[in-house]
């Protein structure tokens, strides 16, 4: 037994199982969900095989064909073939293949073979093939294949040992590489279809359960009416579960500032702790459950499979406006972030498209700007019912959502209009089948999103808050001042410049200061705007009762607006640099988001104004 | 037949795909997701909007396609003996 690293990569169609095997194998905590292009970069892992041995996995986006024809299929055919810069040619493949769908990935399993490297096949999801009653012939497949094939449940713990124990033993000879042609890809569905025939017995084509949900669910009435009310019932949710658990943290962190408050003697320190650490970060830190709960949703709709049937049902309305049905899923994620939201965009094939849904997915309510919005609509929205059923807060919370995405389509619109290539677009999408959600995977993915944002607290909200405090406090203004000391401050100097420029769309100087911080991280407005409030001395009963007394109804309208459609994040901002390698498209970008952004927020403050 | 021309529900065979510019990237990607000739294929649900895209169950699988692509695939319908 040697005890050198063997490098293997696992490949195989999208949705197939690879990164929920990958995990098991590694240990790893990778994104898996139900739908096709969830990784869209190579991933590595290793873990040591029972024989002591090294064993390096990477983890590789899933494809149809070895031809790629988007951006993440290509970085999985250039490491099959040993082309990708930086990584040495796996030792080992492995192919891993949907038991269920074994028509369509066998095909795939043929072709990879034909690379001449050493394969393992692992058929995947056999939990689930055995309840649908389809039985494979996995010897006959194995010595028709001339490939070892092994059983995998990558979902199950224990699920992936076959395959431990398969490539921890001899490395399998490979065949002999065979170039492919036009005709012979006529031949790898001949051979698929024989295999079939020979080691396959499957009871009906489809599971019983996919057709009887996909009646109702892509019915061209109630499957638009599922989806409407799918979408209500997440807003809505995110206020009823996540706005009392905010109000207890805000409430104990108060609770805990006073106490501390009372151990520390009064001067600049105590100021620090109490107005800016306590203040300002516990403000945000009391949003953790009002983020957590969208992403229970999020993370449910993902793992279910239900998303891809939103696309097709939403493809022709995306079309309309320059985008397609693939847009759907990296827009939905923007929700959560946009980050992922723009890397995810690399499974939509036409550049066009991907550039568009890249343009606009900033204008996807983030739930980094759900702080913001919880704070604003707290103070200044009454709580009242609407039809007798919906709160109303719920129902301003969804119209900014909403905002967001009628925006999205203004934009595409005209991208749509302005662009010269107006060739053919290609939708091709695979609908998986439904599955019900891991609670292992929800926890995995709730408790990385939990972990996130707990390091954007401690760091970059933290440093800025801290930064806030500084300028509001110093300099101490000048002997024999009358007015408060805070408009002395640095704070209060920069914050009256910017008013030149905001003061037309009703932001006062605090808020015009709150908007650089909130350029780095949307969160941090709230914390720079609890901190400034607190250390001009007029927060006290909280923070959204100082808004709701210094602040009027039209300022905090249009504060809203200016922040659905506002230049996001510098992070947001460094992505569509990496992804789109375009200085010009950030360009683009923070350029209209910020025109739109004014105009709207001028017009709705200037509106609002005349009204009250 | 076109496959954009088939009835919702009634069972056909896959007889080509057809390249609509000289090497359709389409074209191809539509053989390679299965559909080649003696496949059978049948349309299970239409978009709400203007009856596109289409759902195509092929083999154990179901792909979604707009029109224009689902045209470049000719099907025969199977008469049931």
């Amino acid at each position: 037994m040697s005890a050198s690293t063997l490098r293997i990569a696992l490949v195989g169609n999208p949705n197939c199982g690879k990164t929920a095997l990958f995990n098991q194998l590694t240990g790893g905590r990778q994104k898996v969900a139900n739908y096709a292009g969830v990784t869209v970069e190579r991933k590595e892992g290793r873990f040591t095989a029972p024989s002591g041995r090294v064993l390096q996995i990477l983890d590789l986006p899933g494809t149809y064909s070895l031809e790629a024809s988007s951006l993440d299929e290509q970085i999985t055919r250039d490491v099959c073939a040993g082309n990708f810069p930086g990584e040495a040619m796996p030792d080992l493949i492995v192919c891993v293949a949907d038991a269920t769908n074994l028509r369509l990935h066998l095909r795939f399993v043929l072709e990879v073979k034909r690379l001449g490297r050493p394969v393992v096949l692992a058929l995947n999801m056999m939990d689930t093939a055995r309840q649908r009653g389809i039985v494979i012939d996995v010897l006959e497949l194995q010595r028709r294949l001339g490939l070892p094939v092994v059983e995998t449940v990558a979902v199950k713990r224990g699920g992936a040992r076959g395959l431990i124990e398969r490539v921890d033993g001899e490395v399998p000879t490979p065949a002999s590489v065979q170039a492919l042609d036009a005709a012979s890809h006529a031949d790898l569905h001949a051979q698929v279809r024989e295999l079939l025939a020979a080691t396959v017995s499957m009871p009906r084509t489809t599971a019983a359960l996919d057709d009887a949900l996909d009646r109702w669910a892509l019915h061209p009435v109630f499957g638009l009416a599922i989806l409407a009310v799918v979408m209500f019932l997440v807003f809505q949710a995110v206020y009823a579960a996540g706005k009392p658990m905010t109000d207890l943290i805000g409430d104990g962190f108060g609770w805990l500032g006073e106490q501390v408050a009372v151990m520390l003697p009064a001067g600049p320190l105590h100021s620090l702790v109490v107005d800016g650490l306590f203040g300002g970060l516990g403000a945000v830190f009391g949003f953790l459950p009002v983020i957590l709960v969208l992403f229970l949703f999020i993370l449910t709709l993902e793992e279910s499979g239900y998303l891809p049937r939103a696309a097709f049902l939403l493809d022709r309305l995306m079309l309309s406006v320059g985008l397609t049905g693939r847009s759907f899923i990296p827009l939905l994620s923007s929700f959560a972030c946009a980050i992922p939201g723009i890397m995810g965009t690399r499974s939509i094939q036409d550049p066009r498209d991907r550039l568009t849904t890249i343009l606009i997915a900033p204008l996807m309510t983030c739930s980094a700007r759900l702080p913001v919005y919880a704070l604003l609509i707290g103070a200044f929205i009454p709580t009242r019912k609407v039809f007798g059923l919906f709160n109303l807060q719920g129902v301003v919370l969804f119209s900014l959502y909403l905002a967001g995405i009628l925006g999205a389509m203004a934009v595409g619109w005209v991208m749509k209009h302005i662009r010269r290539d107006k060739s053919e677009h290609a939708l091709l999408m695979e609908l998986p089948s439904y599955r019900l959600p891991k609670v292992r995977d929800i926890a995995i993915g709730l408790y990385e999103r939990g972990a996130i944002f707990m390091k954007r607290l401690t760091g970059v909200i933290l440093g800025l808050t801290v930064l806030m405090w500084f300028i509001s406090t110093f300099p101490s203004p000048p002997a024999g001042a009358s007015g408060p000391a805070i408009n002395y401050s640095f704070a209060g100097y920069i914050g009256r410049g910017l008013q030149y420029i905001f003061g037309p769309i009703g932001f006062n100087w605090q808020i015009s200061l709150a908007l650089i911080p909130a350029f780095a991280a949307r969160e941090t407005a709230v914390a720079a705007l609890a901190t400034v409030y607190l250390v001009g001395g007029q927060a006290t009963g909280g923070l959204g009762h100082a808004l709701a007394g210094q602040i009027s109804l039209a300022s905090a309208l249009s504060l809203l607006v200016w922040f659905a459609y506002a230049p996001q994040c510098m992070s947001t901002l460094a992505v569509i640099r990496r992804e789109t390698h375009s200085w010009r498209n950030v360009a683009i970008s923070f350029g209209y988001m910020f025109a739109m952004a004014y105009a709207a927020s001028f017009i709705v403050y200037q509106i609002a104004r005349a009204m009250t | 037949m076109r496959l954009s021309e088939l009835p919702r529900g009634a069972p056909a065979v896959v007889e080509g795909v057809h390249d609509v510019q000289a090497a359709d990237p389409i074209a191809q990607r539509l053989r390679d997701l299965g559909f080649v000739e003696g496949e059978p294929v049948r349309v299970v649900a239409t978009g709400p909007m203007g009856g596109d895209p289409i759902l195509i169950q092929i083999g154990f699988t179901r792909f979604a396609l707009r029109r224009a692509e689902a045209a470049r695939v000719s099907v025969c319908v199977e008469v049931v003996a």
